[in-house]
C-alpha cells in the first residue's frame, strides 16, 4: 500500500442552507465509504480560507493572494495500491459537482 | 446522528432571528451574512470530522462568537439594535448580554418577533410569505421560485423590497403590546394559511416542493402555538385545519403519481396520526367564543375525516358549515365548494343551479377545477357531450402535468360512461 494526499481545491459556496446540508451529507457518505474500504489513513482537516503568505528572503507577509478556484480547502490522507487506484478513488468526491478539483499527490517514501 | 432533513434550513431561520435581535432589524443583511458564514464553516468542518454531539448548540456557539466579533469591530461604524444599545456598548456587558440574547428561551421570542415583523401591513401577502420563507425558514430565492412557479429574479426582487420595508422599521415587532399583537396575529394567520394553501392547492409543479410548503406552514404554526403570544384559539383552529388536510396527502396521488379526485381517494390511506392531532387541536380551538374561518374550515375537514367515504359523509352538516363560512369570508371558491356539497346531498341538478347562482363566478373562470366541477356534475347527469366540453375547458387551464393528466383521465371517463 502507498499513501496519497487528496488536496481539495476550489469549489462553490453552498447556495442555500439545504444545499449546504446536501453537500455535507454527500461528503460524509463518500468519506465513510472510503473508510469502510480501508482507504482512509487520516480523514484530514479543513483549512480556513483566511491566512497569510510568507514570501521571499525578506519573509514578506501578505494576505493571500488566493484565487478562490485554487484555494486549498482541505486534505485527506489516502492509502491505495498505486496512483491509478488513488485517482479512481478520488472520482467519487462530491467536489466535482461544485466546480472544485481534487489533486492526487503520492507521498514520497523514505526508502526511495 | 442524523440531523434531520431540514436541519440546516431550520437552524438558519433560528439563528437569523436571534442575530437580527442582537444586531437590530436595520442590520438584517449583516445577520444573514453571519449565518451564511457559520453554516459554511460548519459544512467544511463537519464534512471531515462528522457531526458534533449537539449540532444545534455548536452552530449557536459559533454564531455567538461571530456576533461578538462583529459587534466589537463595527461598534463605531454602525448603529445596532437601539433597544439593546447600552448593553452592547461596553466590554463589561457585551459577552453576558449576547449570552442572554442567545438563550434557547430568548430565541423562541425572536422567532415570533420575526414572524410578526414579516407580516408588516405595508407588505402585500405574497411578499410576507416570501420573506418568511427566506428569513425564518432558510429557503433561497431560487428554492422559493421553484415552489411558486416564479423566476428567481422575480422572487429576489420581491424579497429585497420586503427586506427594505422590514429593515426600515425602527425595531422588531414588540410582543408586549397586546392590541398591536392581536391585530398583527390576524395577518400572521392569513399568511400562514395562504402558504399552506399554496402547497396544498397551488399550481406548484413538483409535488415534493408542494409538500415542503405545507410542512413549513405547519412548522411556523407550531412555533406560534409554542408561544403564549401566538397560541390564540384561531391559531389552534389554523393548526387543526392544516393537520386535517395534510392527513389526506398520502391518498392524493396514486401509485403511478396520478392525482386522485377527492371523492375517489382511498381514505384508509389518510394519516390517522394527523387526523387525531387535528381533532385534538380543533378541541383546543374551541376555548374562546370567537368562530373564525379557520374554525369552520377545520370543522369541515373534521366531518370529512370521520366519514368512511363520500357517500357516508354528513353532507347536511357540511352545507351548514359552508353557509357559515360564506358569512365569515365569502368568496367564489367557497361558494363553489358549497355548491359541490349541495350536489352530493341533493343531486347534480341542484348543484348546477347553485353554481349558476354564484356571485362573481367569472372570477372562477381561470380556475381549472371550476370547469372540472361543472364537468363532473354534467357527467353524473349523463350529459356526456356537455361534460366533455367542460373537461376540455378545464384541460386548457391546467397548470401542470399532474393536473393535465388528471383532467385527461376525467375526459376519457366521459367516453366510457353509458
Amino acid at each position: 500500500m502507498s499513501q496519497f494526499v487528496f488536496l481539495y481545491r476550489g469549489g462553490e459556496r453552498a447556495e442555500s442552507p439545504s444545499d449546504a446540508q446536501k453537500q455535507m451529507q454527500r461528503w460524509m457518505t463518500w468519506l465513510k465509504e472510503l473508510t469502510e474500504q480501508g482507504h482512509v489513513k487520516d480523514p484530514g482537516q479543513p483549512l480556513d480560507p483566511a491566512g497569510k503568505v510568507v514570501k521571499g528572503k525578506q519573509k514578506i507577509v501578505t494576505d493571500g493572494p488566493y484565487a478562490e478556484k485554487d484555494l486549498v480547502g482541505g486534505y485527506t490522507l489516502i492509502e491505495a495500491q498505486d496512483l491509478t487506484q488513488a485517482v479512481e478513488l478520488s472520482r467519487g468526491c462530491p467536489i466535482f459537482d461544485y466546480a472544485g478539483v481534487v489533486e492526487v499527490r503520492p507521498v514520497m517514501k523514505m526508502g526511495g | 446522528m442524523d440531523p434531520g432533513e431540514h436541519f440546516f434550513r431550520r437552524e438558519a431561520g433560528r439563528i437569523t432571528s436571534a442575530l437580527t435581535r442582537v444586531f437590530g432589524v436595520s442590520n438584517l443583511a449583516l445577520a444573514e451574512d453571519v449565518v451564511q458564514d457559520v453554516l459554511c464553516r460548519a459544512l467544511e468542518i463537519w464534512k471531515f470530522h462528522g457531526l458534533p454531539e449537539n449540532p444545534s448548540a455548536w452552530l449557536m456557539a459559533a454564531a455567538k462568537h461571530r456576533a461578538i466579533d462583529v459587534l466589537r469591530r463595527e461598534r463605531t461604524a454602525r448603529t445596532f439594535a437601539p433597544e439593546l444599545g447600552r448593553w452592547l456598548e461596553t466590554e463589561w456587558t457585551l459577552g453576558p448580554a449576547v449570552d442572554e440574547l442567545l438563550e434557547p428561551h430568548a430565541i423562541k421570542d425572536d422567532q415570533l418577533r420575526m414572524m410578526f415583523s414579516c407580516c408588516h401591513p405595508r407588505l402585500p401577502e405574497e411578499a410576507q410569505i416570501a420573506l418568511m420563507l427566506q428569513v425564518l425558514c432558510g429557503f433561497s430565492a431560487r428554492e422559493i421560485a421553484n415552489a411558486f412557479l416564479s423566476t428567481t429574479a422575480a422572487i429576489e426582487k420581491r424579497v429585497a423590497r420586503a427586506k427594505k420595508v422590514l429593515a426600515g422599521s425602527k425595531h422588531l415587532f414588540d410582543l408586549g403590546d397586546a392590541a398591536e399583537l392581536a391585530a398583527r396575529l390576524l395577518a400572521v394567520h392569513r399568511a400562514l394559511y395562504l402558504l399552506f394553501s399554496e402547497g396544498y392547492h397551488g399550481a406548484g409543479a413538483e409535488s415534493a416542493v408542494r409538500v415542503e410548503l405545507c410542512q413549513e406552514a405547519m412548522h411556523l404554526v407550531a412555533l406560534l402555538l409554542d408561544h403564549p403570544a401566538g397560541a390564540a384559539p384561531a391559531t389552534y383552529a389554523l393548526a387543526a385545519l392544516m393537520c386535517l388536510h395534510a392527513a389526506r396527502m398520502p391518498a392524493r396521488l396514486d401509485g403511478s403519481g396520478n392525482l386522485t379526485g377527492f371523492f375517489d381517494q382511498d381514505r384508509s390511506q389518510w394519516d390517522p396520526k394527523l387526523i387525531a392531532e387535528g381533532r385534538r387541536l380543533l378541541e383546543l380551538s374551541a376555548a374562546g367564543c370567537e368562530v373564525t374561518e379557520y374554525h369552520v374550515e377545520a370543522a369541515i375537514a373534521g366531518v370529512h375525516a370521520s366519514a368512511r367515504n363520500a357517500e357516508d359523509t354528513r353532507w347536511k352538516d357540511i352545507i351548514t358549515l359552508y353557509d357559515l363560512l360564506m358569512k365569515i369570508r365569502p368568496s367564489p371558491v367557497v361558494a363553489l365548494h358549497r355548491a359541490i356539497a349541495i350536489a352530493q346531498d341533493q343531486g347534480p341538478e341542484r348543484g348546477l343551479d347553485e353554481i349558476q347562482a354564484i356571485a362573481e363566478k367569472d372570477r372562477l373562470e381561470s380556475y381549472p377545477f371550476y370547469a372540472a366541477a361543472l364537468g363532473e356534475l354534467e357527467l353524473r347527469l349523463g350529459r356526456l357531450a356537455a361534460a366533455r366540453a367542460r373537461f376540455r375547458d378545464a384541460l386548457r387551464l391546467a397548470r401542470n402535468p399532474t393536473e393535465r393528466r388528471f383532467l385527461e383521465r376525467r375526459l376519457e371517463a366521459c367516453s366510457h360512461s353509458s
